[in-house]
């Protein structure tokens, strides 16, 4: 099993990075990983670090490959953001960092998972290092599009594109490496829109499954004003207490850490300034990952609720396509029966708006109305 | 030790301002009754193994102790068995014990503990409705000794309820700095030039179906520099009020306030800026708002103008229908 293994359904890229690793005529300094959320940027160019790092060309199973694929191999540095932007602090390091020889291995690979929360300054600031790179330092960037990362970051990498792979596909990698039934893995597989990670949570935890279908069933229920706020109500809740729940032992316990780091006296009535500052700032930060969670798992519902009338809309159109809720066919003949193929769009449209209205910062809540008024039934 | 006060305090709620009234209220009640008594506060963040035990021991000195634990909820499986074990200490009466926690599944087997061997239990919960904040707005001044009218209350809450620390700020401030009967214009004086104040006016204007007095009251407050951004937040805050309201059907306002979390005086303002709206003539507006909301927060050339769009579409839709 070669550390391509769990890169799913992406032979033309695997072709591309395998070249790059046999062929060093081909190889190059700055990769740029696209894709939509779920394809696996981030464990395709982990695989990729694998291969550079093996000796073998990514056996799979060396040490080698093993570090480098869990992140803990000395000359692979993994930067996964949890807060909205990468800072030009952070981004300063990297370079620091991109410029010392690797230690055991081949290469430095230096790993960006969320390239487009690069600030502008953060993105100046790697710029240099990208340009003038150090002789065996590898960059790996990661990113939903090409869009999404600031252009003079983007013009000096080589892109890598991850398609959505399909259902089967996933399904099969959940069966194999997570020991997953074939039924619910393909289940799993199609309800998550083939997002691997959000396919092995689906079928691994029953809370979620309950409440996609609390979500999916959204669709047939609203029908007056009231419903509408109701139910926008309904999903902002349960996004903020999700993200509350996911956040307060972690939040405490980086607390506690921190006054340690900086040898604080926990029992003061009152820090002094400079340790205030840095308690201030890193509440900051805990607040901006809980908002950026709470806005995640709300984004999550609405791919789940956009699913509803897409599938609505096939059976309209095309009937005997494979639907994406496949398990609750009746649900989404009830919604086909009851809207028009222009009125289906326009749901979909009014939940497009949405989100982007959320990630335009629209206070969710009042995004999550004014949207939901327009997928009233009737 | 005088015998009517508990060996044992259980501080329980997340809300900050109740519980450190709370720890302060105690703290004093026990002081008073033995001025000799040497408190020790102790910081679950900060909690090492057998402290509590360490504390508990009879003192050569004598004199009585009291010890606060803070923050249990976030207390090590350590300091949970220290206070499990520390528990007859205190009911023997060597020690009083008081424990502050605000909430959740950690260190329930020592709240547990605590409510079974009789610990005094008082609550801090979280203040999140209108209603809560007016309740404890209006039993700030009448533990200060003043009269306050409920027109007071609902400015006050209207303008600096957002934040419940700074409501009882407010509250002591007004108590401090006023005489006489506290009423709405005495409110208005001090925090009548809060944005959120500015946005509640103007949201009564306009949902009054009075276009010329909203669109005055906006262009002033943007003129003399107001955000646009609280003052849409509001506008979408008093429309989803008349929303729920409408929806719920008769029933007396209390129950209604208690089930919709809203003030008393909400249930009742809503009700009565219903007779000019129709469910669907609000979910235009909403939609209104929200399209302002985005403009306001980036998506448009010009913010003001996208509020005045939206205030010019609640003015036109009230008694439409
Ligand atoms: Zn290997």
């Amino acid at each position: 099993m070669t550390v391509w293994a769990d890169v799913v359904g992406q032979p033309v890229a695997v072709a591309t990075l395998t070249q790059a690793v046999t062929n060093p005529a081909t190889m190059t300094h700055a990769w740029l990983f696209t894709g939509p959320p779920g394809s696996g940027r981030s464990v395709a160019a982990r695989a990729f670090a694998a291969a550079l790092m093996c000796p073998d060309g990514g056996c799979g199973s060396c040490r080698e490959c093993r570090t480098a694929l869990d992140g803990s191999h000395a000359d692979v540095d993994v930067v996964a953001t949890e807060g909205l932007s990468i800072k030009v602090e952070e981004a300063r390091d990297l370079v620091t960092l991109a410029a010392h020889r690797p230690s055991v291995g081949a290469w430095r690979v230096i790993l960006v998972e969320d390239a487009d929360r690069l600030t502008e300054r953060a993105a100046d600031a790697l710029l240099k290092a990208l340009e003038e790179p150090a002789p065996r330092t590898v960059w790996m960037l990661c990113a939903p599009s090409v869009e999404d990362v600031i252009i003079t970051i983007r013009s000096r990498c080589r892109q890598v594109r991850l398609r959505t792979p399909s259902a089967q596909a996933v399904a099969e990698l959940l069966q194999r490496r997570d020991g997953i039934e074939a039924p619910m893995a393909i289940y799993a597989a199609r309800a998550a829109q083939s997002h691997v990670g959000l396919a092995r949570r689906l079928a691994r935890d029953e809370h979620a499954r309950i409440r996609r279908h609390d979500t999916i069933t959204l669709a047939s229920r609203i029908r007056t004003v009231g419903d509408a706020l109701g139910a926008a109500s309904d999903l902002s809740t349960i996004a903020t207490e999700e993200a509350a729940a996911a956040a307060a032992e972690r939040d405490a316990a980086e607390r506690t850490r921190l006054m340690e780091l900086l040898g604080a006296d926990p029992t003061a009535r009152t820090q002094p300034p400079q340790i205030r500052s840095q308690l201030a700032s890193l509440d900051k930060e805990q607040k901006d990952r809980a908002k950026r969670h709470s806005r995640d798992v709300i984004d999550r519902s609405l791919t789940d609720l956009m699913s509803v009338y897409r599938d609505a809309l096939a059976l309209r159109l095309a009937g005997g396509v494979p639907l994406i809720n496949e398990d609750s066919r009746p649900l989404v003949a009830s919604v086909a029966d009851a809207l028009s193929s222009e009125r289906l769009l326009r749901a979909m449209d009014a939940i497009g708006t949405a989100r982007e209205r959320i990630g335009a910062n629209v206070q969710p809540l009042l995004a999550l109305e004014a949207m939901m008024l327009e997928l009233r039934l009737g | 030790m005088a015998p009517a006060l508990p060996s044992a305090y259980l501080i329980s709620g997340p809300e900050s301002v109740l519980a450190e009234r709370a720890l302060a209220h105690t703290v004093h009640e026990i002081t008073v009754a033995e001025p000799d008594a040497e408190v020790v506060r102790m910081y679950a963040a900060a909690y090492a193994p057998g402290d509590l035990g360490v504390h508990a021991s009879p003192s050569l000195f004598g004199g009585q102790k009291v010890l606060v634990v803070h923050d249990a909820d976030e207390g090590s499986d350590e300091l949970i068995r220290d206070l499990v074990e520390v528990l007859p200490a205190a009911t023997a009466g060597d020690v009083r014990l008081v424990v502050l926690h605000k909430g959740g599944p950690r260190g329930k087997r020592a709240t547990d503990a605590l409510r079974a061997a009789g610990a005094r239990v008082i609550d801090a919960p979280a203040m999140k409705s209108d209603k809560d904040k007016a309740d404890f707005a209006a039993h700030e001044f009448r533990a200060g000794g003043r009269k306050a009218t409920s027109g007071a209350v609902q400015a006050l809450v209207e303008a600096v309820g957002r934040d419940v620390r700074e409501l009882a700020a407010a509250c002591q401030q007004l108590i401090a700095d006023t005489t006489g009967v506290i009423d709405e214009s005495v409110v208005l004086t001090y925090h009548g030039g809060k944005v959120e104040a500015t946005g509640f006016r103007v949201a009564d204007a306009a949902m009054t179906g009075d276009t010329g007095e909203a669109l005055r009251l906006l262009r002033h407050a943007i003129a003399v520099g107001v955000d646009p951004v609280p003052i849409v937040a509001v506008l979408a805050g008093q429309l989803r009020q008349l929303v729920k309201v409408g929806s719920a059907g008769r029933g007396r306002s209390a129950e209604l306030a208690r089930e919709l979390g809203m003030a008393p005086w909400q249930v009742d303002k809503a009700r009565r800026l219903l007779s000019g709206w129709s469910a669907e003539a609000l979910g235009r507006c909403i939609s209104a708002v929200a399209a302002a909301d985005a403009e306001v927060k980036g998506g448009g050339r010009d913010p003001v103008y996208a509020v005045e769009r939206a205030i010019l579409t609640i003015t036109t839709e009230h008694g439409a229908s």
